[in-house]
């Protein structure tokens, strides 16, 4: 008898099967009805219209890739290894950036009231605003495209973390607070020692929809830059008329989100605690 | 009267909200505890027993009136008054050894690891919890996670021993046996403690005096019943002690009867009795008595 797991991986790989028959079935270039003439062959037989590429060359494409992912021809022809690697850079340089001071000033919201009721409002009014739409004014700031890049990494993912730690910290049990009162615990030591694990767990949460976040908008802002990254990459492999390496950079993004995920998610299981 | 260890000086709580009259907990509550002594509280639900408590800890503090322990006012937590919670309050993301040695190292800032941790275990062993040193609170069952908390309050060393009900959410066996402890533990260490209870029977076993509380609003301290049973008790031989049915029907009957009645309220401080003592002497005269009328007929 199979598990549930075995199980759940076969029905997944009868999904998968399906789907990529169904679409290399569907994207065959049409028969030619009748003999080509020399034009026609010259031009790219019956193959009148652009199709979507079939799984059997992005799969090629892929191996043609990963085989060699690290390779530099000049800024037009880089390795999909240096891509991702330009864009991974910038999404941690901006998000611990992000984290480096969400996390204490979410702390000092969450534990005193004033603070929370003073800058609420304009953590509500920050919030919403589409982080692409900081870029021309990063850009005029900063001067310099690579470092917009990463301040809008930094702007979009601050505020999950800022709001998760303010909304942990100021929820921690009262119990545990009165367990470091009464073990007459300095202000600074109970934060440590009571409050940030108690917290920790809600703080994990808004760091993983930072990075989720995160990687999301790298693409479009990468898009915007231009030059390295992801982002860029996909933008130009559209324009080369490739869509193979389009479709093929749109699975490893999904990849690498996923990686990125998952690393956070078992950041988180290392700090949670069951009550 | 000499100064006592600890003394309750007027302490009144009054809740005051926009729209309502405020809203009196307690009122006038004097007691003291002497050093060393074991006293319970017991009064229904709402009576205000655990705002007496938490004043006392200082974690809130009173509309009006003193706490005074050693001489000194009490004005904040402090290390000196240990508490037990009825939750336990344990830290869930540390081990029961961890969660002991938070308290010790808090007492102890200057102290070596392997002394803290020798302290620590010392007093897990101490409530009986060997072996279970490196278990999360949430793998630990209810009795034994009020018994890490006891450790934990032990281990501190503290003047006075605060227990909120702390084996109110225990079944009746578990219960026993970690009363059967704490008796152990407190004559070895003569400990101060003052405890919240709902069980009249634990209150017997465990104190000597017993505050009955009358029912709030404006609750007062109504009695302070002494425990006349010589200590160390053991659960199975104080029911046969002559006077331990008189005591228990004495604290049953202010807990139904009379915990309403509003009269209380003007006494001054709580009346002191000794059910056991009445007891017995009213059974050597009817004994007497009874001689007499054996004598008269002869």
């Amino acid at each position: 008898m199979l598990s549930v797991n075995q199980k759940a991986a076969l029905v997944s790989l009868i999904f998968l099967l399906v789907a990529l028959g169904i679409w290399e079935a569907s994207s065959q270039p049409p028969k030619a009805q009748e003999a080509l003439s020399e034009y026609e062959l010259l031009m790219g037989g019956a193959d009148q219209e652009a199709r979507i590429p079939p799984p059997s060359a992005i799969a090629a494409k892929a191996w043609e890739e990963l085989s060699n992912p690290f390779y530099d021809k000049g800024p037009n022809d880089k390795g999909i290894g240096i891509q991702l690697a330009y864009s991974i850079s910038r999404v941690l340089s901006g998000y611990f950036l992000a984290a480096l001071i969400a996390i204490p000033i979410g702390f000092v919201i969450g534990m005193s009231p004033l603070m929370y009721r003073a800058l609420n409002p304009y953590i509500q009014i920050l919030r919403p605003i589409s982080p692409l739409a900081w870029m021309p004014l990063a850009l005029f700031i900063i001067k310099d495209s690579e470092t917009s890049a990463i301040f809008v990494i930094f702007i979009c993912s601050i505020w999950p973390m800022l709001i998760n730690t303010a909304f942990g910290v100021a929820n921690v049990r009262r119990d545990w607070i009165n367990v470091a009162r009464t073990h007459e615990l300095k202000p600074l030591r109970t934060a440590l020692t009571v409050i940030l694990p108690a917290a920790a767990p809600t703080i994990l949460t808004g760091m993983r929809i930072s990075i989720g976040i995160a990687w999301l908008v790298i693409v479009a802002a990468e898009m915007l830059v231009g030059g390295t990254g992801i982002g860029y990459y996909v933008w130009n492999e559209w324009n080369n008329l490739d869509l193979t390496s389009v479709i093929f950079s749109i699975l490893m993004i999904g990849l690498v989100g996923m990686l990125l995920d998952l690393g956070l998610n078992s950041a988180a299981k290392l700090v949670q605690y069951q009550e | 009267m000499t100064a006592q260890f600890l003394q309750v000086q007027n302490l009144t709580k009054r809740f005051s909200s926009k729209n309502q009259a405020p809203l009196t907990v307690f009122e006038n509550v004097n007691f003291s505890i002497a050093k060393g002594e074991f006293v319970c509280i017991i009064g229904h639900s709402g009576c205000g027993k655990s705002t007496i408590m938490n004043t006392l800890s200082g974690l809130d503090s009173p509309t009006s009136g003193v706490v005074i322990m050693d001489g000194k006012e009490v004005s904040g937590p402090s290390l000196d008054r240990g508490i037990v919670f009825q939750n336990y309050s344990l830290l869930p993301w540390l081990s029961a050894l961890d969660n002991v040695r938070f308290g010790v190292q808090a007492r102890w800032p200057s102290w070596s690891k392997q002394q803290v941790k020798q302290h620590s275990l010392d007093y897990l062993e101490l409530v009986g919890l060997k072996g279970a040193e490196n278990r999360k609170p949430s793998q630990l069952s209810g009795g034994m996670r009020q018994r890490v908390s006891i450790a934990r309050a032990f281990a501190t060393q503290p003047k006075l021993l605060l227990l909120d009900e702390p084996f109110g959410a225990l079944d009746a066996l578990t219960r026993g046996v970690i009363q059967d402890e704490l008796v152990k533990i407190c004559v070895k260490t003569q400990q101060t403690v003052f405890m919240i209870t709902h069980d009249v029977d634990e209150a017997i076993l465990l104190s000597d005096r017993i505050l009955l509380m009358s029912n709030g609003p404006n609750a007062v301290i109504a009695e302070s019943v002494t425990v006349d049973i010589p200590k160390p008790r053991q659960r199975g031989e104080i029911i046969n002690n002559p006077g331990y049915y008189a005591l228990r029907n004495h604290l049953v009957d202010f807990l139904v009867n009379r915990s309403a009645a509003k009269h209380y309220q003007e006494q001054k401080g709580p009346v002191i009795t000794n059910p056991i003592e009445s007891h017995l002497s009213s059974e050597i005269r009817t004994i007497a008595s009874d001689t007499q009328m054996l004598s008269a007929c002869v």
